[in-house]
């Protein structure tokens, strides 16, 4: 049996888990990262349009701070997220693009003086200041007050994945590529790293470390059709969820994003309608308007995703020989802008639809895009039942996005959460819980576990088809866990997701070898992404409320009174077909931004009675602030920044805001 | 108008002791809009399920799906079927590690030439984050995000001439990031230490001129423009003339 011990395990070589791993590196531990794929080919790098960070350097910029972006976030999130958290990623996004930029990211930047944009269908004139010049500029983005969204071009997940790639081969931390992860191993409440299969010689390992980091991505593939990479089918989570001890957090929480091209699924960044672009119907009337007179097709995704599919239900989509459909228009901004600024979007036209974007309307729907649910974590990363495993990215919930999550801040959330937890772990090993005291027989009994799993599998060429059955899975996720959903259509969906998950303990496989065998791969995976799928469907099916993503059409109302709360999913025991659901509350009396409405479509809630009585708190706290400064005041309505490490307690300065 | 497709495609195993390597022949139809990452997903689905192929992103930007699509090195993902001929072969990319079929290993080989070519910005010092950041010309961060668009999908090197005769050869994808790197002003290496680093047979002056990186870039990028002035600037820097 194979062991490799290191200090840190890194699961996934993402933007998280990268940025994760030269954390730790950093405060003098030793780590490693395992990866499915080369490091540079995470799913990191598809993202387009930008990452959120409140620099206030762009014209249309001006004025933004923390304060404004924290406020973006928690309606963005239909108030279902941890706000300490909103509070420390929004005093942390600065930072992280600063830093990326000194360490090579060709951020976008200011150009002074005059310069055209494109903003509700109109050219207009923007004059940038001479002092900005240089600086790093930024793009408007869905659910955002100001131009908030730092870019290079619509590369920018590629711009930061290549520079963090690189910066980690810089300070020599290993990356194990081709590295599959099955299983964590872990006793009394304590994670010790996990059981590590090697794709290309199958051979099996175990990696033991004083702490593991999840960093695996999302879940997007349990839906037939989905903007993310082929690999992002959830096992991080499963593997959280197969301890039977981690807990995982608001699966049904799933965004759609508004436009990916039809049929493939390809996302085409936010940054078209930031830049200008529009969403036009079968008769080309821009629709938008509306139904959100205000914020237009810049309202928050699933906003602006669910009014899509109301007007196709209106029989306004075109009818595609894919299915129905929406046009977004981009021909208005220009090839110019289009060359310089969409060339991603410009190259997925040409090559995925035969067009050009500059002369033609691209065919878009909404897709599944993002998984807001994850590993549930406290503010610093860790598991509360499975000391020692720690999570960061989109594979994690430590709740920054709640119900749906803004563009941009996701990329924003990678590069945050990999700089926060690396130092929460690092403070982890340091105390007296994160010494690594394990048997070699407990770790014996993991890996015979899997091999015997393994070998199970290719003894028997089995009575289920896992291609089918996934194919299946797939279907089901896309017709009935959806944009809308419903009582019956959830509950028929569980039951035949059950019936799935039966039917894929009775896969094997027909090839047998051991080395690079795909399909070997898909029967293990399988049961782990239906264990998803069914938390997913079970979580939308008890959530008797719409609110953010999740959106029930026989229970229209956001319910704060008896839904203000995270779903926890546990997978007690191994043979069980459903996952044990638990309720944790969000504390509306501790809250800087109580429940309110965000301003789309009708008002429609049913307020939590501590909602007014915390306003009226907040309201009176004001009056007698009228001139404090506004971190002073922030501190007063929720106090946050003493949570952070010390390294990155310090104000960011902006040109309006010089620190001394 | 619907065609049959016909699939010749190279098998093998190395991990498999009774492995051989082949072509195998496949057929498929045809269907609108059909990629080969379309194609391939059908013949593991349906056909074959030890079919072993890398896709990621699917989508033209991760670099993983590199292969020869009838002789030319490319990304299968974003190759459209009805830009080919009825038959097709499919071959794994030349120069890297065979992991199976048309899987390579060009992480391990990108890895090591990172490591060898140190492809990172060379710091003085590390910058306060709470300060505002270094102002750069908008121009000059263009200029740098142009070169850095590569994918390090190994199209460039599979095409390669050189390559192919030298197994250090670092290839169009090396030198284009040399030239990232010389662009970059936040990178504080001198032209003698790029010199150290591609000024052999093994770097830029290895570089026969056949150019085939420049015909099979996915990405466009300047490699022939890229590699001429690199080749100029550093026969200066060798003969002691910068």
């Amino acid at each position: 049996m194979k062991l490799i011990y290191t200090d840190v395990l890194v699961i996934g070589g993402g933007l998280a888990g990268l940025r994760a791993a030269m954390g730790v590196r950093r405060r003098g531990l030793e780590t490693l990262v395992l990866s499915l794929v080369p490091a540079k080919r995470s799913h990191s790098v598809a993202a387009q349009g930008g990452m959120q960070a409140s620099l206030a350097n762009s014209v249309k910029g001006a004025g933004d701070n923390e304060d404004v972006h924290f406020q973006d976030t928690v309606r963005g999130s239909d108030w279902g997220c941890d706000q300490i958290v909103a509070r420390m990623f929004t005093h942390m996004a600065p930072k992280a693009v600063r830093e990326l930029a000194a360490w090579g990211v060709p951020w976008n930047r200011v150009r002074k003086g005059r310069h055209e944009a494109v903003i509700n269908g109109e050219r207009i004139t923007l004059t940038a200041p001479d002092e900005a010049h240089g600086l790093i500029t930024a793009r408007d983005f869905g659910g955002t007050k100001k131009w908030r969204t730092c870019y290079t071009s619509d590369g920018t997940g590629h711009a930061m994945l290549y520079t963090l790639g690189d910066r980690a081969i810089a300070e020599a931390i290993p990356v194990h590529e081709r590295k599959e992860a099955l299983a964590l191993i872990h006793d009394s409440g304590r994670c010790h790293g996990a059981v590590v299969r090697d794709l290309i010689s199958g051979e099996l390992s175990a990696y033991l470390a004083r702490a593991t980091i999840m960093a695996t991505g999302g879940y997007g593939r349990i839906y037939g059709v989905s903007t993310n990479a082929v690999i992002n089918e959830g096992m991080g989570q499963a593997l959280a969820l197969e301890t039977g001890v981690a807990r995982l957090a608001n699966l049904e929480a799933i965004q759609f994003h508004p436009t990916a091209i039809v049929p493939a699924g390809i996302l085409v960044t936010e940054g078209c309608r930031g830049d200008g672009g529009l969403l036009r119907d079968a008769d080309g009337h821009r629709f938008m308007p509306d139904y959100e007179p205000e914020k237009k097709e810049l309202a928050s995704r699933d906003v602006v995703s669910r009014r899509m599919a109301e007007h196709m239900r209106r029989g306004k989509g075109v009818n595609g020989s894919f299915g129905k459909h929406l046009w977004l228009d981009i021909t208005v901004l220009g090839a110019a802008h289009i060359d310089k600024n969409l060339r991603e979007v410009k190259d997925i036209c040409r090559y995925f639809l035969g067009i050009d974007p500059a002369k033609a309307w691209i065919p878009v729907r909404p897709t599944q895009h993002y998984s807001m649910g994850g590993i549930r974590t406290d503010h610093r990363g860790e598991s509360p039942w499975l000391r020692g495993l720690f999570a960061c990215g989109e594979a994690s919930c430590w709740d920054m996005h709640g119900f749906n999550r803004l563009g941009g801040n996701s990329v924003a959330e990678t590069v945050v959460s990999g700089m926060l937890v690396s130092e929460y772990v690092a403070d982890f090993c340091a105390s007296a819980e994160g010494n690594l005291a394990i048997s070699t027989s407990l770790v014996e009994d993991f890996v015979s576990r899997e091999h015997g799993r393994l070998s199970r599998l290719l003894a028997t060429r089995g009575s289920e088809n896992a291609v089918h059955l996934r194919k299946r899975m797939e279907q089901i996720m896309i017709e009935k866990v959806g944009l809308f959903r419903n009582g019956p259509d959830l509950a028929s969906a569980i039951e035949e997701l059950r019936g799935l998950l039966r039917a894929a303990r009775k896969v094997g496989v027909r090839c047998q070898s051991r080395a690079a065998n795909p399909e070997l791969m898909l029967a293990y995976r399988l049961p782990r992404m239906l264990k998803i799928a069914l938390s997913a469907t079970l979580g939308a099916f008890q959530r008797t409320e719409s609110r953010g993503a999740h959106f029930r059409e026989d229970h229209t109302a956001r319910n704060d009174r008896d839904w203000l709360n995270r779903t926890l999913y546990q997978w007690a025991n191994e043979d069980d077909e459903l996952p044990t659901l638990a309720y944790q509350p969000l504390d509306v009396a501790s809250m800087e931004l109580p429940p309110g409405f965000r301003g789309y479509g009708a008002k429609n809630i049913l307020e939590h009675p501590a909602t007014a009585p915390r306003q009226a708190a907040i309201d009176k706290l004001m009056q007698n602030h009228e001139r404090t400064e506004r971190h002073a005041l922030q501190e007063a309505l929720m106090p946050f920044r003493h949570l952070l490490p010390e390294r990155y307690r310090g104000n960011n300065e902006r040109l309006s805001e010089p620190l001394p | 108008m619907s065609r049959t497709l016909t699939f010749s495609i190279f098998r093998h195993n190395p991990g498999d002791p009774g492995s051989r390597p082949g072509l195998d022949v496949f057929t498929l139809e045809e269907a609108p809009g059909m990629t080969l990452f379309i194609a391939l997903n059908l013949l593991r689905d349906e056909q074959d399920p030890s079919l072993a192929f890398d896709f990621v992103c699917r989508a033209g930007v991760c670099g993983s799906c590199g292969m020869i699509i009838n002789g030319r090195p490319g990304l299968a993902c974003r190759t459209l079927t009805e830009a080919l001929p009825p038959r097709i072969t499919l071959l794994p990319l030349p120069t890297f590690e065979l992991i199976a079929d048309l899987s390579v290993n060009t992480g391990k080989w990108m890895r090591a030439l990172s490591e060898r070519l140190q492809t990172w910005v060379h710091l003085d010092e590390e910058t306060d984050p709470d300060r505002l950041e270094e102002p750069m010309e908008p121009e000059r961060a263009e200029a740098i995000y142009e070169l850095d668009r590569c994918i390090e999908c190994g199209c460039c090197v599979a095409a390669c001439g050189t390559a192919r005769m030298r197994e250090d050869f670092v290839g169009a994808v090396g030198l284009n990031k040399i030239a990232r790197f010389r662009a970059d002003p936040r990178d504080k290496r001198s032209e003698a230490q790029y010199f150290e680093l591609i000024g052999d047979d093994e770097g830029v002056f290895g570089c026969m001129s056949l150019l085939g990186c420049q015909d099979v870039c996915p990405k466009s990028l300047s490699l022939q423009t890229q590699i001429a002035f690199l080749r100029r600037k550093m026969v200066q820097i060798g003969a002691g003339f910068a």
